[in-house]
């Protein structure tokens, strides 16, 4: 928006009133908000854990992975990693990019793409882990 | 305009005429001096991203393992070379950067820690805590396998 237009004039579809509120669809607006924070207490322990594990995968072969991968704790703390993970990432990358693209067209495609890949890592994820744990 | 956020910038004034309502220039930049508020939230916005990036690694890791051995040898030699490791580096530093703003993000949700001083010294202790962190976490693993 550059200050040196002289006279500003609004071509939107939105009632005056509206934007005076300046609402938006309201409602619904805290939930994004708390989803986001429930995944981030979440991943406190779950990143410790991923951490600890990392250091005792490290270097490892693959029949120490697989081992590491079918003892159900490391299974279930693992998908359970992915789970909370994949929604944190996904609820953060929605607001940086509701943020910074301005173009409605450009974002809404930029937010399918980016959550249908982070969609499909979080299913590559699950059912290697899975695979893992059941072969 | 037909920008809503644009358009919410503009309000009538006393004479009933539109004008543009004045706004603050973007935090980052020649307009403000170097802040701990503003550097902090941009670096965790940042390490976001780039942790995203990361979990491109993180599902690499895991699908070379469910497609066996020698995928998973070839994944393991990857991020041990010197380019893995340079990765990985900037993943744990970003990861616990994240980590430790992330606790500190919380405490503000929960009401604490808004003031001033406080929020400086919250913001100093995250950034040392994190490469604390990263340099304890490279010592283990060096001594590891």
């Amino acid at each position: 928006m550059s200050s040196k237009d002289p006279a500003p004039s609004i071509h939107i579809r939105r009632s005056p009133l509206g934007r005076a509120r300046g609402l938006g669809a309201a409602k619904t607006g805290s939930h994004h908000w708390w989803v986001q924070r429930l995944s981030a207490v979440a991943l406190l322990p779950l990143v410790l854990y991923f951490i600890v594990s990392v250091l005792m995968l490290k270097g490892a072969g693959h029949a120490a992975m697989a081992a590491y991968m079918a003892e159900p704790w490391n299974t279930v703390l693992f998908i359970a990693l992915i789970a909370a993970l994949f929604s944190h990432l996904d609820q953060g990358m929605q607001v940086v990019l509701e943020d910074y693209i301005r173009t409605d067209s450009t974002r809404l495609t930029v937010l399918m793409l980016v959550k249908a890949a982070i969609a499909l890592l979080a299913l590559a994820s699950l059912i290697s882990v899975l695979k893992l744990a059941f072969s | 305009m037909k920008d809503v956020r644009e358009a919410l910038m503009v309000g009538r004034n006393t004479e009933g005429k539109l004008v543009r309502r004045p706004i603050s220039p973007f935090m980052l930049g020649s307009a403000y001096q170097f802040q701990m508020s503003s550097a902090t939230s941009i670096l965790h916005r940042i390490t976001g991203v780039g942790l995203g990036l990361g979990t491109l690694l993180f599902t690499a890791w895991l699908v070379a393992a469910a497609a066996g051995d020698s995928a998973f040898s070839l994944v393991q030699a990857l991020l041990a070379s010197w380019v893995g490791l340079f990765v990985l580096f900037c993943f744990t530093l970003s990861l616990f950067y994240h980590f430790c703003n992330g606790i500190r993000h919380l405490a503000w949700d929960a009401g604490k820690g808004f003031e001033l001083p406080a929020m400086h010294r919250s913001g100093a202790l995250v950034i040392a805590a994190a490469i604390i962190l990263t340099v304890a976490f490279w010592v283990i693993a060096s001594f590891i396998g």
